[in-house]
């Protein structure tokens, strides 16, 4: 019988060695996935790259992960926001490297990578600064650019009903980046709120197929960024 | 004194209201952060506009009351909003799928330069200390079918934002199809900027002298 199920975050991160890439699902607090991204700096695993849309907010979440210096370098479409000076400071200072990506290439790198497509071209960023090194090919009288499809060693993502298979399913804007990035590591870690049974989920409806998911942990009362922001928490 | 700063131009609701006036109901939007957030209160009566937020949701509808908030349900600027009846979520490949593979009608955009060959700078001012952060305004110009951009004239500082050629790193090249500023209604054309509407008391010539470029008038 398969159970993918892990009894606890930090017993799913466990084996994140130094070294590691990391995808971190979630636009903004959106589908971030704070305890399994606690876990890890409990872990203490270090020198990694992340992926992830963001860099965080406040000193929670990624960001704290950052703030923790466990983090060297980031691949991130944006990487600024209002309320943390934690990435901008590491960035700086020259402890965090920073690969710039445009978001929706981002996203198809990381789709890409997890469909066994090493390489595309896309008309996003000709002609731009983020262009540059890139080999360029005019197909159909329009010039693309070369871009590289990304894979990780694990991603962390945050589902909101998953099934003891691995089957999981979304809320709202919190989808974002998890189903490409569970496709696109080698070690899919899902945390949600509800693990039922195979069955329970209709198939029809299933976003990510078991297939992509390797762990899965309940966490039945996921925190809010903004609500752990709000309460003057800051990690660890 | 700048020379903007004596003319009284169309108010930011007003550009708002402008831009809506040219949206083909049953359009597919992308409105970016800022001043074309504004466009959605502005429908014309009679038109339904159906909005895209590029980190998953297509039918996005207005903020919600103070306090009901859901921290999973927000837009690319990171505000919550609501789902409109007939919303739909994705992941972000099929939201660039969308971007890219030309399905949005209009994406709504700021600028801090456009050239009048349509090359549009709006993401980075260039400066060395500065924290690049691109998001998805690059895919944005390359993908979707007309690209509008909504702005001042000129910046805080008064220098014309409309230019021959951009200084500052550009998004893309050769991407905006029409301005819409407090002062008019500009057309990127084969031939340059052309105005398409004056503001109301606003000459021609007022604006030629804000604008970086040469202006062509409107057609008649």
């Amino acid at each position: 019988m398969i159970d993918k199920r892990v009894p606890s975050p930090a017993e799913a991160v466990a084996d994140i060695s130094d070294g590691s890439s990391i995808m971190i699902g979630g636009f903004g607090e959106a589908g971030s996935p704070i305890e399994l991204i606690h876990a890890l700096i409990d872990q203490g695993a270090s020198d990694l790259t992340v992926i992830s849309n963001n860099t965080g907010s406040g000193e929670v979440g990624l960001a704290a992960l950052l703030k923790a210096r466990r983090v060297t370098k980031v691949i991130c479409s944006f990487p600024k926001t209002l309320n943390s000076t934690v990435f901008p400071e590491l960035y700086r200072e020259g402890f965090t490297a920073l690969e710039l990506v445009p978001q929706g290439t981002l996203a198809e790198r990381i789709r890409a990578g997890g469909a066994g497509v090493p390489a595309f071209y896309t008309p996003t960023a000709v002609g731009t600064p983020l262009a540059e090194g890139k080999e360029v090919r005019a197909i159909h009288g329009r010039d693309y650019l070369l871009e590289y499809g990304l894979t990780a060693d694990y991603a962390l993502v945050k589902g909101v009903t998953s099934d003891t298979y691995g089957n999981v399913l979304y809320n709202k804007t919190a989808r974002n980046f998890a189903p490409i990035m569970a496709m696109a590591a080698t070690i899919s870690i899902v945390q949600a709120a509800r693990v039922i049974q195979p069955g329970d989920i209709d198939p029809e409806i299933v976003i990510t197929p078991g297939i992509f998911v390797d762990r899965v942990v309940e966490v039945p009362e996921p925190a809010h960024e903004s609500e752990l922001i709000a309460a003057g928490v800051s990690y660890p | 004194m700048t020379a903007q700063t004596q003319v009284q131009g169309w108010t930011r609701e007003q550009m708002a209201k402008r831009l809506a006036q040219d949206i083909a109901s049953g359009s597919y939007v992308n409105l970016g952060i800022g001043i074309p957030e504004l466009v959605a209160k502005f429908v014309p009566e009679g038109r339904t506009f159906i909005y895209h937020t590029e980190n998953g949701l297509l039918g996005m509808g207005p903020s919600p009351a103070e306090g009901h908030g859901d921290p999973e349900l927000i837009n690319a600027g990171k505000r919550h909003v609501t789902a409109n009846p007939g919303a739909a979520y994705f992941h972000h490949a099929d939201s660039f799928a969308m971007i890219r593979g030309g399905h949005l009608d209009l994406s709504v955009l700021g600028a801090m330069q456009v050239a009048s060959n349509g090359d549009l700078a709006n993401w980075s001012t260039g400066k060395p200390d500065a924290i690049p952060a691109v998001g998805g305004a690059m895919d944005l110009v390359a993908g979707v079918k007309n690209v509008f951009v909504i702005t001042q004239h000129c910046t805080k500082s008064g220098d014309p934002k409309l230019v021959s050629a951009c200084t500052y790193p550009l998004t893309g090249q050769g991407v905006v199809d029409r301005i819409y500023t407090d002062l008019a209604v500009i057309d990127v054309t084969a031939g340059g900027f052309q105005v398409c509407e004056l503001c109301p008391g606003v000459s021609f010539e007022t604006v030629q002298a804000l604008t970086g470029a040469p202006l062509l008038a409107a057609a008649t």
